[in-house]
């Protein structure tokens, strides 16, 4: 759990606080994004839970432990880190990068090996052909996937992300997205990212906390933000495709009935289909309700009365 | 010529391989000093700005000095000798190694040094496991440029008694005989030529993994 409680930072130079008495609560095993036009803190915000940027004022708390009163280097060693550029050792192969943390912690050869080897499985690579190859022969999601293994390596409670994503292609983001979402169920940390994506934020943020000026104007669930935009400045940065882009958090399943009488099983929509994409194939199709199914089998119906009305 | 010289060198064997060894020993201490003072001062002024100022401006301005001004300048300084000239020739080596270390370890990847230092690496880690393997390239290309430049500059050293393959080049001026100036010179230039060479070679060989793609 990480805990900020009224946490400022004026830089030196700087006429106005880009961090204004900020407070803010991440549960434990929860993933918060933080996105708001540049300069809003959101960065800053972030670097100062593992004291790259030291507060003005304010107290940070990671699992109950002030950080303004660790050693930061040990304090960092216990949070994962990720940024946009992955920073991986060009001078070391890919087993030796993820390595990098829990040789810092003294761990036994064994031990790092085998680690090396879980990591990687974890973010879909495959160890025998990885291990020896250096970072150059890697493709950028190759990377950015070895940068996620390396800031998981020591397994830290706490992960941190600084536009992960950001530097990927469109589509190869959108899987990346889709396979460290599941990553992350499978290891429960909790996790700050900062962005400048909003879809990014809702498909990854349990919660999104939208930032301005140094403050948080609205610290809600995706759904909420995307529903209930909290004033003017919410509502125009979520744009006024606010309304499809909410339909991206629900799948056909939640709304589809079971009913399949009419069924032909031509054109079936899986169920984990979003309800933006089943409404981009509707009015594709100019149709005004699809047949759910998988593996050819039709299993229900999404009228667009029903999608619509989520 | 040429062949009048190698049947000098082949009749003269021991005459010619003590001032090979003379002008091997003396590049080698020089280099190796050089080394020993340049590293250690790229570190130092590494994140002092100001002090990285005074001393690159330093190096710099003993750059423009001909090699041969800095051996006289060492004349009255140490007298003369091999210890003279090999103080000399290190004066020589210093500015390259120095200013391609600095260079290297300022410019190291930002990336890589953001990294280093969020997963928790104290400032002697980073310097140590992040910096100077990251800037070694750049050190290795200095100390080459450094080989080369001493090797090349000893040819000078027996104008203040240093010895080395330059004592056959002013020996062959001094009494006009061209194939004994070529005793000196022609082995010379195979030295750093050869150099220049293998050390390029072995630059390749060693950071290979950084530029495979």
């Amino acid at each position: 759990m990480i805990r900020i409680e009224n946490v400022s930072k004026t830089f030196d130079n700087a006429k106005a606080a880009s961090v204004d008495d900020l407070s803010l609560t991440i549960g434990e095993g929860s993933t918060v994004a933080l996105i708001g036009p540049s300069g809003c803190g959101k960065t800053t915000t972030m670097r100062m839970i593992n004291r790259l940027i030291d507060p003005t004022s304010g107290k940070i708390f990671v699992n109950d432990q002030d950080v303004t009163q660790a050693d930061p280097v040990q304090l960092r060693r216990h949070i994962g880190y990720v940024i946009q550029s992955v920073g991986l050792f060009p001078h070391l192969t890919i087993g030796e990068n993820i390595a990098a943390v829990p040789r810092l912690l003294g761990w036994s050869k064994s031990k790092l090996d085998s680690r090396v080897d879980e990591m990687l499985d974890l973010v879909g690579l495959d160890p025998a052909e990885m291990l020896k190859r250096y970072p150059r022969q890697l493709s950028g999601g190759q990377r950015q996937r070895i940068g996620v293994a390396r800031a998981l390596a020591a397994d830290p409670p706490v992960l941190l992300m600084d536009e992960p994503f950001g530097a990927i292609d469109p589509i190869a983001r959108e899987r990346l997205q889709n396979e460290f979402k599941a990553i992350l169920r499978r290891v429960r940390k909790t996790v700050v990212f900062v962005t400048h994506d909003l879809d990014e934020a809702i498909r990854l943020g349990d919660r999104v906390a939208i930032m301005r000026s140094g403050k948080i104007v609205q610290h809600d669930s995706p759904e909420q933000i995307l529903s209930h935009p909290a004033d003017e400045f919410v509502a125009s940065f979520v744009g006024v495709d606010r309304a499809i882009k909410r339909l991206s958090l629900f799948t056909v399943r939640d709304v589809m009935t079971s009913d399949a009488s009419e069924a032909s099983n031509a054109d079936l929509v899986h169920p984990d289909v979003t309800l933006k994409d089943a409404l981009a194939i509707m009015i594709g199709r100019g149709t005004e309700a699809l047949i759910v199914g998988e593996d050819d089998r039709a299993t229900g119906r999404l009228t667009r009365e029903a999608l619509l009305s989520v | 010529m040429l062949t009048v010289a190698i049947d000098w060198i082949a009749s003269h064997p021991s005459e010619f391989l003590r001032a090979l060894g003379q002008h091997l020993l003396m590049s080698g201490i020089s280099l190796g000093l050089g080394l020993a003072i340049a590293l250690p001062l790229a570190v130092l002024i590494l994140n002092r700005t100001s002090l990285a100022f005074g001393v690159i401006n330093t190096v710099n301005a003993l750059r423009t000095l001909p090699s041969l001004a800095i051996l006289a300048v060492m004349m009255p300084l140490l007298g003369i000798g091999l210890m003279p000239s090999i103080v000399a020739l290190t004066v020589l080596a210093v500015p390259p190694i120095l200013l391609n270390a600095y260079v290297g370890l300022r410019d190291v990847d930002p990336d890589a040094l953001e990294a280093a230092i969020g997963m928790g690496m104290s400032r002697r880690q980073v310097l140590w496991k992040v910096r100077i393997p990251l800037a070694a390239p750049s050190m290795f290309a200095g100390a080459r440029t450094a080989a080369v430049q001493v090797l090349a500059g000893a040819t000078l050293a027996p104008f203040i008694g240093g010895g080395g393959l330059g004592d056959f080049v002013v020996t062959g001026i001094g009494i006009m005989d061209m194939s004994r100036l070529l005793v000196g010179a022609v082995p010379i230039a195979i030295l750093a030529l050869g150099t220049e060479f293998t050390l390029g070679q072995l630059q390749r060989v060693l950071f290979s993994e950084r530029t495979a793609s």
